[in-house]
């Protein structure tokens, strides 16, 4: 039979990505990843802007697991408020990303011609742009806060959104449904949100998942080099910076925060990737 | 709006003289050649062709849905109860399709959406023209579920396109289609893709919602079995022009377009022998191809002189302006003068 089970789409794709060792993994590192960063507050031993000046550069001890930076700080109590920055500029910028290149995407492999050649164009110019230098342009003219941070990130991901978008659109537009819902009076408006776009979804998501690692990642290194949320404000990115002049004095001023990065850089990528999998229509008949 | 038989009843749609055209390589070509019909309240007339005849396009252009990219109507006019529907703007047509008028498709197995319950898609098009809330949509859903004869219809409400059977889902576009109570349905070969025993399901159901609702229906085919069990009036279709209209037993009893009486011919029956079908010799001119005369000249056996040079009328057939026919032999046309003007 041609058609699948099409409503089970997304728990479908959840069942056959869960079937995956590396992909439930990365979906569970995740997940706790995300949940420590949202109970950061309660977590976190210290405050994490609390300064001590004689724990300065302390090593890792019982009282302080991951030891303390220059100012005596916290380390773990800093990782884990500093995962609710990284955490929530990846995602708002993503979730951005998502929703303006989909639609642009979805626009132009809906209505075609010359609206598409257009807004392709345009993506193309984006695309050629590393997602770093691209960053670090938007935000030097706008300014390091941390709503132009989260615009800076969201530009550098919407081309990619727009392309993963745009593909599956000019398939489905093709579909016979879509014609149906023409001869029902829906507008345009209309048939895109709400008949094409759930059937593109899965496409978006897998995309999106592979995006915040690329997003968590440039923001870090916008922290680093000092165009993220400006001190104290904890940052992985950030402490990396802070603990870069005593890294061989205090390597743990830098060695956990890297850490933290690289756990999600790749707790988020098996995700993604076990996604991509999941999607793969070799796989329909699992 | 001119009425040209003396019924009491308005018709519901009435077309005149549209040509619809394609640009091919830069050219326009006309797939819908000056093509007049029209329908009354709880009447069907079935169009009836072979592939390429232009009965679909017929149904798209009153549709409107004609891909503006790649086609146009060039002239003519369209009426839907008085209203001329190529006047609308595209935001008027979105109002009328669905609700004024609606259409069922040929693939039933493709055209639901396949993430949307098969409640939600019935409840959408009575939310979106009616402005009903989601309750009441869903009630109004239900009771259509089960106008069409789907069996358990609540249990099924939130099934998935995909848990229906190819019958069950043109049942459910038929629900669709008639959720705003269209005064005119047209039904694009919705029995096609179906099996023969399911067919037969379909075409009693839609006659039955025609009785009941009174609306007025064409219906697309290309199967003269299914054109004798539904029809009211038939219209057949030859290269884009209607070469003949009649009522349904008048045309089956007396085909007199050489055209229909080969298709007559070559439509296999069970109460004759197989050795007596005829297939007609030679192909339909693509619309590429312009003729002066007659679209059927060429594979005609009848064919005179004048056929080759001129595109004849639409004229009555034995004195009976119900019974209509585009022949210089078989039509009552004068052989001598001219009538095309």
């Amino acid at each position: 039979m041609s058609a699948i089970a099409a409503e089970t789409r997304l728990s479908r794709l959840g069942r056959l990505m869960w079937r995956r060792k590396a992909a439930s993994v990365g979906a569970i590192v995740t997940l706790l990843v995300i949940v420590s960063a949202i109970l950061a507050p309660w977590l976190a031993p210290y405050d994490p802007n609390e300064q001590n000046i004689l724990l300065n550069l302390a090593p890792p001890s019982d009282e302080y697991l991951l030891g303390n930076d220059t100012y005596g700080r916290d380390i773990l109590s800093r990782i884990l408020w500093g995962g609710r920055v990284s955490l929530f500029v990846g995602v708002s910028s993503i979730a951005i990303a998502m929703i303006v290149g989909g639609l642009l995407g979805i626009i132009a492999g809906y209505v075609g011609g010359r609206t598409d050649r257009v807004i392709m164009a345009v993506m193309d110019v984006l695309l050629s742009f590393p997602s770093l230098v691209m960053g670090l342009l938007v935000v030097a003219v706008l300014g390091p806060t941390l709503t132009n941070l989260i615009i800076a990130i969201a530009f550098t991901a919407i081309a990619p959104f727009a392309r993963i978008a745009r593909a599956p659109t000019m398939a489905v537009k093709q579909r016979d449904f879509v014609e149906a819902g023409r001869a029902l009076g829906f507008s345009d408006l209309r048939i895109m949100l709400v008949h094409i776009l759930p059937n593109i979804m899965d496409e978006i998501l897998v995309l999106a998942s592979l995006w915040l690692a690329t997003a968590i990642r440039t923001e870090a290194s916008l922290s680093f080099i000092g165009l993220g949320v400006r001190p104290p404000t904890a940052t992985w990115g950030g402490m990396i910076r802070d603990g870069f002049e005593n890294m061989l004095d205090a390597p743990w001023l830098v060695l956990f925060p890297s850490l933290a990065i690289l756990i999600i850089m790749v707790a988020l990528n098996l995700l993604g990737d076990g996604l991509r999998d999941a999607t793969d229509p070799k796989l329909r008949h699992e | 709006m001119s009425d040209t038989l003396n019924s009491p009843l308005q018709p519901v749609l009435s077309v005149e003289n549209i040509t619809t055209e394609f640009r091919i390589n830069g050219a326009w070509h006309p797939a819908v050649r000056d093509l007049s019909f029209s329908v009354k309240p709880n009447e069907t007339l079935a169009i009836v062709g072979e592939s390429g005849c232009g009965k679909s396009i017929t149904a798209l252009s009153v549709m409107r849905l004609i891909s503006k990219t790649q086609g146009r109507i060039s002239s003519g006019s369209i009426r839907l109860q008085g209203r001329d529907l190529l006047a609308c703007s595209e935001r008027e047509m979105e109002a009328i399709r669905g609700d004024a008028m609606s259409m069922i498709f040929q693939e039933p197995m493709t055209s639901l959406n396949p993430v949307m319950t098969i409640g939600d898609q019935i409840a959408e098009s009575l939310r979106y023209h009616r402005g009903l809330s989601r309750r009441q949509a869903n009630a109004r859903a239900l009771e259509l579920l089960e106008l069409v004869k789907i069996p358990s219809a609540p249990s099924r409400f939130k099934d998935y396109p995909h848990q229906f059977s190819g019958g069950m889902r043109q049942r459910v576009m038929i629900a669709m289609a008639l959720a705003c109570d269209p005064q005119l349905l047209l039904a694009d070969e919705p029995t096609t893709a179906l099996d023969v025993t399911i067919q037969v399901q379909i075409l009693a159901l839609l006659a039955e919602l025609k009785e009941r609702t009174g609306m007025a229906m064409v219906f697309i085919t290309h199967n003269l079995g299914v054109v004798a069990s539904i029809a009211d009036r038939v219209a057949v279709m030859y290269g884009g022009r209607i070469i003949e209209e009649a009522p349904v037993e008048q045309l089956f009893d007396r085909p007199t377009h050489p055209y229909t009486e080969a298709l007559l011919r070559s439509m296999p029956r069970v109460d004759r022998d197989r050795s007596e079908l005829h297939p007609i010799p030679g192909q339909v001119p693509p619309i590429t191809v312009r003729t002066p005369g007659c679209r059927y000249a060429d594979r005609c056996p009848l064919r005179i002189e004048r056929c080759i040079r001129e595109v004849p009328p639409l004229a009555p057939v034995g004195g009976n302006p119900h019974h209509t026919a585009r022949c210089w032999v078989r039509a009552d046309l004068p052989v001598q003068e001219s009538i095309a003007s």
